[in-house]
């Protein structure tokens, strides 16, 4: 499991990124390394696809390296590549469900095996923790994308609304529609241990 | 107010980022139910922030592979603007030589004329 970025960390991260903007193909390079598996988490939770996942991280990548140098740096760099990552998944999303002609509400296979378990966590806590993983996966991907990246991610509405191209107000219609289905998907009568 | 209308209204008040109606906070007050639904809001929001943090390996061939396409990308990019450097070069040395070319004619002409007003004041 990685760890948290620390203030030394992020300080690197500025520098490396400073670097790219001059076109440091090298210093991109290391960002790849140091960001992947963040941004492989997220492409993950968007799409509940392995294979749709990875195809989401390179294309982030490539979409980030040709837009580095309109980085402001007003925002933290993962934050922009979240924000590229939820563009990049919403539209592989919506090339998948063209191509399998899938309907709108398609269940994915829930994700909960690839939680990892933490020792140090009380087992209740990493038991809803699995559960909330698969109940998240199994949201209609629409409704998925908002509650990922705004309750976990902790973007704003507006962040949000301009990378899936909807409205702060569809944005926020549809962060409600997900919260009340998840809380329906963890704590309905016979699904959950967790059921109160 | 009912339980009902509370448990709609939960969803969109949890972050506590808008003003919850005091009608609603009294029912919560009074009501074990929604007390209940409020704690099961409040736990799976907690949660889903945590996920935030769990974070799920990739395949190990991820990385070679992103940093792969990343050098494809760059080379086909320096072979695009190498080529557009080349018709650069290729146009300027075109518009040079039509230059030189409409300079030439222009003293041709001119010598022409100066030949024929001197053959004529003679």
């Amino acid at each position: 499991m990685t760890t948290e970025p620390t203030p030394d960390l992020d300080e690197e991260l500025d520098r490396l990124v400073a670097a790219a903007r001059d076109g440091d193909r090298e210093a991109f390079d290391e960002l790849v390394r140091r960001t992947h598996v963040d941004t492989y988490t997220l492409a993950l939770r968007l799409t509940a696809n392995e294979e749709d996942a990875s195809d989401v991280v390179q294309e982030a990548y490539l979409r980030a390296w040709k837009g580095i140098r309109r980085f402001r740096g007003d925002a933290r760099f993962t934050t922009w590549m979240y924000r590229i990552t939820a563009n990049t998944a919403y539209t592989a999303v919506q090339k998948r469900r063209r191509r399998r002609t899938e309907p709108l509400d398609t269940v994915d296979e829930p994700i909960e095996s690839m939680i990892e378990n933490l020792p140090e966590q009380a087992a209740e806590s990493a038991a809803l923790l699995e559960e909330l993983a698969a109940a998240v996966a199994e949201l209609p991907p629409k409704l998925r994308s908002i509650v990922v990246l705004k309750d976990v991610y902790g973007l704003s509405h507006e962040a949000i609304a301009e990378e899936l191209g909807i409205s702060v107000t569809a944005a926020k219609v549809r962060l409600h529609r997900a919260r009340k289905k998840l809380r329906d998907l963890l704590f309905e009568e016979g699904r959950s241990a967790h059921a109160v | 107010m009912q339980c009902e209308d509370v448990a709609r209204l939960l969803p969109e008040t949890i972050d506590g980022n808008d003003p919850v109606d005091l009608s609603v906070q009294r029912h919560i007050e009074s009501c074990l139910r929604c007390q209940a639904e409020l704690a099961r809001y409040r736990r799976m929001l907690r949660a889903l922030q945590m996920l935030r943090t769990r974070y799920l390996e990739p395949s190990p061939t991820l990385l070679a592979q992103t940093l792969t396409a990343l050098e494809e990308a760059g080379e086909q990019q320096a072979v695009r603007s190498l080529l557009s450097g080349r018709r650069l070069a290729y146009a300027g040395a075109i518009a040079g030589g039509a230059v030189a070319a409409a300079a030439t004619t222009t003293m041709v002409l001119l010598a022409r004329s100066r030949r024929r007003a001197t053959a004529l004041a003679s």
